[in-house]
């Protein structure tokens, strides 16, 4: 049985849920990076963004990425590890733009990136405005330590969701769990429901 | 390995805080009384555990910061925006209880055995210095005559964390300080950022077969160990040791 | 091999992690990286902790070697990027 250590308590209390916080969250105004590997640096000549596994797959430079529609948009973030940050503004490519581009009918993606991170998701989670790839945040090209060149930006979910160092989607039939998933954490991750780990 | 019916040094156990000593304003020591301690060495580094009565858990490492035999003792900094340094040096009064988890480590260890007695660099990044400070108290202990050179980089004095101790300079120990953002009126020591150039002038020749022990910073161990075997330290000989915070000395 | 970046730390880190998963000191142990063959002392390999979990990395390809994640009281081990840990 533990002591209790007298006095200590931890840094961040929970913010009161009402509305805009889900349960368990914290307000943060830092911009926390947490990265499992290095930070790339693929040189924008060299970069694509792939959709795979459909009947007519695409792929885009960077060139012609920065041509496609873009928007920015005002979010709210939320990070399994307990802080969301509100109020972020991104521009990016909808991904409905970009699946839109392509002719398929499978019902999963797995995100993958430069440095072999990947997530799932399903394909209605990236459909109807609710998913980007993000090239700017905050009025400025995304940073390389928060997932620049470019980001999967999914603001409904958990934000281990939203890919750094996306490089494009791969359709699938079922559901693959990503690089989290496969140690325990939520195949899904909807922070309003605290889905937080498998089994939540 | 909590649960299990065998109490040993590697699991977690319930110390005392029997002593506090503030060593700067931000750096303070605690000394620990531990019942089942089994003795520990130079370099080695024990786990603490803090449980808030909500049953928030914390779990931070910690060098210690005394040699074998001494009681044992960390010495953590403050850090302005973390969450456990601050009780730590702040709230934490002798008599408190703080659960502990060691002694931990193998690699980054010095034990004054006769394979130990070759010339040492000692680099320390801010409170780097920890672990070396036990390894520089165990030298003496052994009575080793090793010659040492400690290259101790901080933001200034104030910041020096063992300061008198180290000012002692025991026979045999050089301390040289880099202080990088402030320095007092007439010092004549480096001021500025470790570099090749300082690494140098300081580190012993690697004709005398020295052993490196490099503590601090992620930064600041990449850049020095990277010089000693620019300089050719064979890199089996530059022990590592990385802090994760970030905004170096 | 290409300097850490700032808050990456080694092996020493997660000792006790390591003692908790192992039963033993594993600081010294030797790994070898499964995808480039680089063989290093734990103390020395490049750790990443996100807080969701421990990623350790081959200080000279970064492919992974060993994951940690710690949920519920259960601690999930991988250690497939090894070809040896010895």
């Amino acid at each position: 049985m533990s002591p209790i250590s007298r006095g200590f308590h931890r840094r961040h209390e929970e913010t009161e849920p009402a509305g805009r916080v889900p349960p368990g969250q914290y307000v943060t105004h830092d911009f926390p990076v947490l990265s499992a590997g290095p930070t790339p640096h693929t040189p924008l000549a060299n970069w694509t963004f792939s959709i795979e596994g459909a009947g007519a797959p695409a792929s885009w430079t960077w060139a012609e990425f920065q041509a496609l529609p873009a928007e920015t948009v005002t979010v709210d973030i939320h990070c399994v590890t307990r802080w969301s940050k509100l109020d972020t503004a991104w521009t990016g490519v909808s991904l409905d733009v970009l699946l839109d581009a392509v002719s398929y009918d499978a019902p999963y993606v797995l995100a993958f990136c430069d440095g072999g991170y990947t997530t799932n998701l399903p394909v209605a989670d990236l459909r109807g405005g609710k998913a980007w790839v993000a090239y700017r945040y905050d009025g400025n090209p995304l940073a390389p330590e928060h997932g620049g060149p470019a980001r999967l930006l999914v603001p409904h979910l958990y934000f281990w969701k939203s890919a750094k160092w996306v490089r494009g989607l791969r359709l699938r039939e079922t559901d693959a769990p990503g690089f989290w998933e496969m140690y325990g954490y939520h195949m899904y991750g909807d922070p309003w429901k605290e889905q937080r780990y498998a089994g939540d | 390995m909590e649960g299990t019916a065998v109490r040993g040094r590697l699991t977690w156990q319930t110390a005392m805080v029997s002593a506090v000593t503030d060593e700067t304003p931000a750096v303070r020591t605690l000394v620990l009384s531990v019942p089942d301690w089994a003795g520990h060495r130079a370099g080695q580094h024990l786990d603490i555990r803090l449980t808030a009565d909500d049953g928030y858990r914390a779990e931070r490492s910690y060098s210690i910061a005394s040699a074998p035999g001494e009681p044992v003792a960390i010495t953590v900094e403050r850090l302005d925006d973390g969450e456990v340094s601050p009780y730590l040096t702040q709230d934490v009064q002798p008599g408190d209880e703080i659960e502990i988890r060691g002694p931990i480590g193998g690699y980054f260890v010095w034990d004054g055995a006769a394979s130990d007695s070759v010339p040492l660099v000692l680099a320390a990044g801010g409170s780097g210095v920890v672990p070396l400070r036990a390894i520089l108290r165990h030298r003496s202990q052994v009575g080793s005559s090793v010659p040492v050179r400690l290259l101790y980089s901080a933001r200034s004095l104030a910041d020096v964390i063992y300061r008198s101790e180290l000012g002692a300079e025991p026979a045999g120990v050089q301390v040289i300080y880099a202080l990088t953002r402030q320095q007092p009126p007439g010092w004549t020591g480096y001021a500025r950022r470790v570099d090749p150039a300082m690494i140098a002038e300081v580190a012993w020749p690697v004709a005398q077969a020295p052993l490196a022990y490099v503590c601090g910073p992620t930064n600041f161990v990449e850049a020095v160990a990277a010089d000693l075997v620019a300089l050719g330290y064979p890199p089996q000989r530059v022990k590592t040791e990385r802090f994760g915070a970030t905004g170096t000395p | 091999m290409r300097p850490l970046e700032d808050g990456v730390v080694d092996g020493n880190a997660i000792g006790g992690l390591l003692i908790e998963v192992f039963g033993t000191e594993m600081t010294t142990a030797v790994g070898t990286c499964g995808s480039c063959g680089t063989a290093g002392q734990v103390a020395e390999l490049a750790v990443y902790r996100p807080e969701l979990g421990t990623v350790v990395r081959c200080r000279s390809c970064d492919n992974v070697l060993m994951v940690f994640v710690q949920i519920r009281g259960v601690t999930c081990v991988d250690l497939q990027g090894l070809a040896q840990l010895a």
